[in-house]
C-alpha cells in the first residue's frame, strides 16, 4: 500500500531532515576548481560626483586579479539594470526610467551604490586591495525623505527628473470622491509614516559566477527566489547573452522575505567578470554590506481621509501617499507602492468611491522594492488606523463601524471601486472567531487587572484582505507588467512509479518540498516519500516566475495540480487498452486505474511500467512515457483575509509596549499542510510586530549615511518579545484555483501591523492620544505621554 | 579580517612585555569587543597577546567583608555563583544580563571593565560597589578608573588580574535594555553601605557617572520613593535613534527606583 500523506495533513517537513543536520546546500558552501574570491567597493557618500578611480595601488596589491568600474561596464556596451513594470500617471505619460548602471557611473546615489568590483585569489586579499582603491568623489548634499526630496531646491538624483518625481500615479474616481465627501455627515483625517523595514534574511546574499570557453556557457549560482527571470533580465536585457548559454542556479536558500526576489547588479557584475577574467569568481555579503544594498521596503507618508455617513456608513476614501524609490528603479520598485498598494485600500468593506495618489520619489538611500507584504500592508495600515479614527470620533464601537461597513459573505463576488473583484470571502466570520478567539468579552477584567499595576492595556483589531497569488498576466500587463506571471510544473513518472516534479516556484523557507509533494502523494495516489521537489535550477526546471506575492501555491500549485491531471488523464487512455475497456469507463482512485463495476484494475506502478516498456501498448495513438507539464495563468488574484487582534500592555513609567496577547483568525482557502501554514502565519505576523514596534531604517538627513546599519541598531522581533499566538483559519473557498487555494505567506505581515498599532492607540486612548506612528518604541510612547493632551494618571 | 601576531602567554609579566614590546599590540579576553571589530576591519592591531592561559586569573573568592573576582571570569561565572548570589546578589543578577548566553560564557568581567563601554553593565557594578581595580602593577579604586568615553586610568602594559568587591549591606541593578543591542539604553547600580550609599549609572552618557543627590537621598532612607522627584539633567547625556537625551535622563530616576526595589526584594 501506497503511504499516501495528501492535503490536510501535517507531515514533518522533508527538508527539514538536510537543513538540521546542517548538510543543506547554500551558495557560499558550493566550490569550484579555481574559484577566485570578488568584493565590491560601495559609495561610502549618499550622493557625489564620481570623478574617477584610481586602481593602480589596488591593481598592484598582492593576489589581485582584475578591478573593474562603471568605465569597463561602459566599454563593454552593457545595459541599464531593468525595471520589471512601466507605470503611468493619470495622462498615461510613462514614469521617469533613468538608467541603473550595475557599476555606478558618473555618480554614486546611496550609500552603497557599487563604484567597482575587485577579484583577487583570496577574500583577504580582494579586501585589502579594495581598502586601496582610490575614488574621486566630488560630494554633493543628500536627500532622503520623501517630503524634503520633492520641495523646491532639493538636491536633485537625475538631471531630467524634475523634483525627483518619478510618477505621479492615481487610481479612482476622484470626483465622485469628492462629490461623496461634500455629503459627509463627518470627515475623519489621519497622517501617518509607514517606516522603511530592511529584511534580513537570514543568509546574506551571495553569488558564483563561472564562464566555460568550451561551450561558451555561463553558470551563475545565486540567492534567488525567482532564477528563471533573472536569466531572462540579466541574459537578455543587460549582458546580452543568449537564454540557452546562460544557467542559473538557485541552490538551498536561507529565507527571502522579497529581498531576494529582484536582479541586482551584483549577479551581473560577477557573470560579466567571470568571463573577462576566464575565472570562477565568488561573492559572499556581509550582514553589514546586506544592509546598504539590499533592497529596503515600505517607506510611505501618507495623508488620508475618510467621509462617512452619519449612521457610520463608508461614503468614500481619499488617500495621498509619497513612496519612497530610494536612488534608482528596483525590479519591481514602482509597482509597490501603486498596483499593490491602491486596488488594496477597498480593505473588505462596501466603500463605493475611493480615491489615491501616489507620488513615487527618488532619494539618495538604497532602492525601495516589495517586502513580505509588499504594498498591502501599507494599504491596509493606513484603512485600519482611519476606521478606528473615525469609530473614536463618531463614538462608534471599532467592531460595530467594521460590522456596519463589511462585505457581507453572501456578497462575493464583490467588484470594488479599485479594479479588483474578491472571489469570495467571508471577513463577518473571521471576526466574530476572533472576538471568541480572542476572548474580547473578559477584556475589562484584564485591562483592570493591569490597570492595578499602573500598566495601561489596550486592545487592537484589524479586519483586513489583501491580494495574492501574483499574478493574471493579462490584468498585470494592462498595469504595466513587462513580463508574464504565470507558473510552469512537470510532473515526471518514472519506469517505477516515483515521481520528480520540476517546478518553477523557489522554496526558500517556505516548505514546498512538503507541501506540493502531499499535492501529488493526493492526486496520483504514490507515497509521499516516492515524490521529490525540483526548483531552482534553470537546466533542470523547463520555466517559472519564482516564488514571491504568496504565489507558490496559489500559481506553481494549481500548474503541479493540472499536470497531475493530465497524468491521471493519460494513464487512464493506458489503462484502458490494457483492461480492455472503454476509456470512460476507466476510474481512477487511491492509485489504482480501475474499470467501472468490475474488480479488474491496474496499479499506478503497473501503469507507469507500461508507458516505459510499451510492448503491449497503444503506440498508434498514444506516446510512450509519463510526463506531462502544465503552465497555469491565474484569472484573478486570490484575496486571503481575516481579522487580527492585538493585545497590549504599556508601561507609562518606560514608554514600553509589551504584545500580551495576539489573535488571528484568518482565511486562507484550502489548507494543504496545516502546521506549515501555522508557521507562516506565526512568522508573517512576527514580522508584522517587528514593523509595528521595533524595526526602523533610519538614515541621517545630511549625510545619507545609515544610522541603523547593523543588528545593533536595527531591532529585528525576537522570541522573547512575543506571546504565545493564537491562529485559527476560518476558510471560504477560492472560486478559481484548482484547489480553492488563496495563499497565506504574506497574510501575518499584511494583517498584523494595524491591530499592534490600534491596540497601543486603545491603550493610551484615555489620554487623549489618537495616533502612534510605527515603530512604537519606548522613547516615542513616552514623548507622546509627555506631550498627552489629557495627565496620565498618577502612579 | 587583517592578517596579525598571536601571542599567548602563561604568564602576567610575559603578557605585559609582549604589550610593552610590540606596538600596537592588543589584549584580547573574551573578545566579545575586539573580535567582531577585527572582523569589520574596524581595528588592525599588529599581534594580539591573548590572556586565557592565564588560568589562576579565573575564579571568584571569599574575603569575609570583600568578594575578589578574576579578571578572566566568565560573567555567566559570576551570575552562577553561590557566593555572590549570598553576598552581593546584584552583582550576580548584573552579569545575568549581559548579552546572550554565548557572550555570558566567553566575555570576562577584566575585559568589559578594562573596555570601559558607555554602554556596558560592569562598569555600573564596579562604580557602584565602590570596588577596587587590581592590575599587574598596583591597586585603582573605582572612582579614579573610568575616564570617559572607553578611556580607563589603565597604563598601556598595565593589566587588569582582579577584581575586588566590598560586601554592601544591600545592592541591586536595573537595566533597559537596547531593543536592538541589548546593552544598557540605561542601567542604574545601587549600593547601601553602612556608611551610605552609592549610585553608578551607565548608558545614559560618554560613560559610567554616579549621582550625588540620589545617594544622599537614599543614605536618609533607603526606599524608592526617597528619589521619585529626583530629575537627572539630560544636558551631555546620549541622544541617539534609539533614545534622547531627556528620555534617558527620565530613565535614570525609574531605573534607580527599581534598582532600590530590587535591592530590597
Amino acid at each position: 500500500m501506497a503511504n499516501v500523506i495528501g492535503i490536510g495533513a501535517s507531515p514533518k517537513r522533508k527538508e527539514d531532515q538536510r537543513f538540521l543536520t546542517g548538510r543543506g546546500n547554500y551558495v557560499s558552501d558550493i566550490k569550484r576548481p579555481g574559484l577566485a574570491a570578488g568584493v565590491f567597493v560601495r559609495s561610502p557618500h549618499g550622493h557625489a560626483v564620481l570623478r574617477g578611480v584610481d586602481k593602480v595601488a589596488a591593481l598592484a596589491a598582492p593576489g589581485v586579479i582584475a578591478v573593474l568600474t562603471g568605465d569597463d561596464v561602459a566599454d563593454d556596451g552593457l545595459g541599464s539594470l531593468p525595471c520589471g513594470w512601466g507605470i503611468s500617471d493619470a495622462k498615461g505619460v510613462p514614469m521617469k526610467e533613468p538608467p541603473f548602471p550595475m557599476l555606478a557611473q558618473d555618480k554614486v546615489r546611496f550609500v552603497g551604490d557599487m563604484v567597482a568590483f575587485v577579484i583577487a585569489e583570496t577574500p583577504e586579499q580582494a579586501n585589502a586591495a579594495a581598502e586601496l582603491l582610490t575614488v574621486d568623489y566630488e560630494v554633493l548634499p543628500s536627500v532622503v525623505g520623501v517630503l524634503e526630496a520633492i520641495r523646491p531646491g532639493a538636491p536633485q538624483l537625475f538631471k531630467d527628473v524634475p523634483n525627483n518625481i518619478c510618477c505621479d500615479w492615481e487610481l479612482g474616481d476622484k470626483s465622485a470622491v469628492e462629490t461623496a465627501f461634500r455629503k459627509a455627515a463627518h470627515v475623519a483625517k489621519l497622517s501617518l509614516v509607514n517606516n522603511r523595514l530592511i529584511g534580513n534574511p537570514m543568509e546574506p546574499r551571495a553569488a558564483i559566477a563561472e564562464y566555460e570557453p568550451g561551450t561558451d556557457r555561463f553558470t551563475l549560482w545565486t540567492t534567488s527566489q525567482f532564477p528563471h527571470v533573472v536569466r531572462f533580465l540579466m541574459g537578455a536585457l543587460v549582458l546580452n547573452i543568449p537564454q540557452h548559454k546562460l544557467r542559473v542556479v538557485a541552490p538551498d536558500v536561507g529565507g527571502g522575505f522579497g529581498v531576494k526576489q529582484f536582479h541586482y547588479g551584483e549577479e551581473a557584475v560577477i557573470t560579466w567578470a567571470a568571463k573577462r577574467v576566464m575565472r570562477p569568481i565568488k561573492w559572499v555579503a556581509s550582514r553589514s554590506e546586506g544592509y546598504v544594498s539590499d533592497r529596503h521596503g515600505r517607506d510611505h507618508v501618507t495623508e488620508a481621509e475618510l467621509a462617512l455617513d452619519e449612521t457610520g456608513k463608508f461614503l468614500a476614501f481619499r488617500v495621498n501617499t509619497l513612496a519612497n524609490m530610494g536612488g534608482y528603479l528596483s525590479t519591481f520598485g514602482p509597482n509597490i507602492p501603486t498596483n499593490l498598494y491602491g486596488p488594496l485600500l477597498g480593505g473588505v468593506y462596501t466603500t463605493p468611491a475611493i480615491y489615491c495618489n501616489v507620488k513615487v520619489v527618488f532619494t539618495n538611500t538604497v532602492p525601495v522594492d516589495a517586502y513580505r507584504g509588499a504594498g498591502r500592508p501599507e494599504a491596509t495600515f493606513v484603512l485600519e488606523r482611519i476606521v478606528d479614527v473615525a469609530a473614536s470620533e463618531m463614538g462608534i464601537d471599532r467592531v460595530e463601524i467594521r460590522r456596519r461597513n463589511m462585505i457581507p459573505r453572501e456578497a462575493y463576488p464583490y467588484q470594488t471601486p479599485v479594479l479588483v473583484q474578491y472571489d469570495s470571502g467571508d471577513p463577518m466570520g473571521c471576526l466574530d472567531g476572533a472576538l471568541v478567539a480572542a476572548d474580547v468579552r473578559n477584556f475589562g477584567i484584564r485591562k483592570a487587572a493591569s490597570a492595578s499595576k499602573g500598566k495601561f492595556r489596550g486592545l487592537g483589531y484589524s479586519t483586513y484582505v489583501e491580494a495574492c497569488g501574483l499574478a493574471p498576466s493579462r490584468f498585470a500587463g494592462r498595469l504595466g507588467a513587462r513580463g508574464g506571471l504565470y507558473e510552469s510544473a512537470t510532473v515526471r513518472v518514472h519506469p517505477t512509479g516515483q515521481v520528480t516534479v520540476m517546478i518553477g516556484t523557489h522554496n526558500h523557507g517556505q516548505g514546498h518540498e512538503t507541501t506540493f509533494a502531499q499535492i501529488v502523494s493526493e492526486k496520483l495516489g504514490v507515497s509521499f516519500e516516492n515524490v521529490d521537489i525540483v526548483f531552482g535550477d534553470t537546466d533542470r526546471v523547463q520555466f517559472g516566475m519564482g516564488t514571491y506575492g504568496s504565489r507558490s501555491l496559489v500559481v506553481g500549485g494549481a500548474a503541479l495540480s493540472r499536470a497531475t491531471d493530465k497524468v491521471v488523464a493519460k494513464g487512464k487512455k493506458i489503462a484502458a487498452h490494457l483492461l480492455e475497456a472503454a476509456e470512460v469507463d476507466i476510474q481512477f482512485e487511491a492509485g489504482r486505474f480501475s474499470v467501472a463495476g468490475t474488480d479488474r484494475t491496474k496499479t499506478f506502478e503497473e501503469i507507469a511500467g507500461a508507458a516505459y516498456v510499451p510492448h503491449d501498448y497503444p503506440l498508434e495513438v498514444l506516446e510512450p512515457g509519463l510526463e506531462e507539464q502544465a503552465y497555469y495563468d491565474p484569472v484573478n488574484f486570490t484575496y486571503p483575509g481575516g481579522c487580527h487582534i492585538a493585545e497590549v500592555e504599556v508601561d507609562p513609567e518606560t514608554g514600553t509596549v509589551t504584545l500580551v496577547n495576539y489573535t488571528a483568525v484568518d482565511d486562507v482557502g484550502t489548507v494543504i499542510n496545516p502546521m506549515i501554514v501555522e508557521g507562516q502565519l506565526h512568522g508573517g505576523i512576527v514580522q508584522g510586530v517587528g514593523q509595528a514596534l521595533f524595526e526602523n531604517a533610519v538614515y541621517d538627513e545630511s549625510s545619507g549615511q545609515l544610522l541603523s546599519g547593523s543588528l545593533m541598531d536595527y531591532c529585528m522581533p525576537r522570541a522573547d518579545h512575543m506571546p504565545m499566538m493564537t491562529v485559527a483559519t476560518h476558510s471560504t473557498l477560492c472560486t478559481h484555483t484548482p484547489m480553492g487555494v488563496k495563499g497565506c505567506g504574506e497574510v501575518g505581515t499584511i494583517g498584523s501591523p494595524a491591530a499592534v498599532i490600534n491596540a497601543v492607540v486603545d491603550a493610551l486612548s484615555h489620554l487623549g492620544v489618537t495616533h502612534v506612528d510605527m515603530p512604537a518604541t519606548p522613547n516615542r510612547i513616552w514623548r507622546l505621554l509627555q506631550n498627552a493632551s489629557l495627565p496620565v494618571a498618577a502612579e | 579580517m587583517k592578517p596579525f601576531a598571536y601571542h599567548q602567554p602563561d604568564q602576567i609579566a610575559d603578557a605585559a612585555k609582549l604589550l610593552t614590546s610590540i606596538e600596537d599590540s592588543k589584549l584580547v579576553a573574551g573578545g566579545m569587543t575586539l573580535i567582531p571589530t577585527l572582523k569589520q576591519r574596524l581595528a588592525s592591531p599588529v599581534a594580539l597577546v591573548d590572556l586565557t592561559r592565564l588560568g589562576d586569573l579565573s575564579g571568584i573568592t571569599d574575603g569575609g567583608d570583600t568578594v575578589t573576582i578574576g579578571a578572566m571570569t566568565p560573567h555567566a561565572l559570576v551570575a552562577a555563583s553561590k557566593l555572590l548570589q549570598t553576598k552581593i546578589p546584584g552583582l550576580a543578577a548584573l552579569a545575568s544580563m549581559i548579552g546572550d548566553p554565548a557572550v555570558r560564557s566567553r566575555g570576562t568581567i577584566g575585559g568589559s571593565v578594562a573596555n570601559n563601554d558607555p554602554a556596558a553593565d560592569y562598569p555600573a557594578g564596579v562604580l557602584g560597589l565602590g570596588a577596587t581595580i587590581i592590575t599587574s602593577t598596583r591597586e585603582i579604586a573605582a572612582d579614579k578608573f573610568f575616564l570617559g568615553l572607553f578611556e580607563t586610568a589603565l597604563e598601556p602594559s598595565e593589566i587588569i588580574t582582579a577584581i575586588r568587591f566590598p560586601v554592601p549591606t544591600k545592592a541591586g541593578y536595573a537595566k533597559f535594555k537596547a531593543p536592538a543591542s541589548r546593552y544598557a539604553l540605561v542601567g542604574v547600580f545601587v549600593a547601601k553601605f553602612a556608611d551610605g550609599v552609592r549610585v553608578a549609572v551607565t548608558g545614559a552618557g560618554s560613560g559610567v557617572f554616579r549621582v550625588a543627590p540620589m545617594e544622599a537621598a537614599l543614605s536618609g532612607n533607603f526606599d524608592a520613593s526617597a528619589i521619585a522627584a529626583i530629575k537627572i539633567d539630560a544636558d551631555g547625556l546620549t541622544s541617539d535613534i534609539h533614545a534622547e537625551a531627556d528620555y534617558r535622563a527620565h530613565l535614570v530616576t525609574v531605573m534607580a527606583k527599581r534598582a532600590v526595589g530590587a535591592a530590597l526584594s
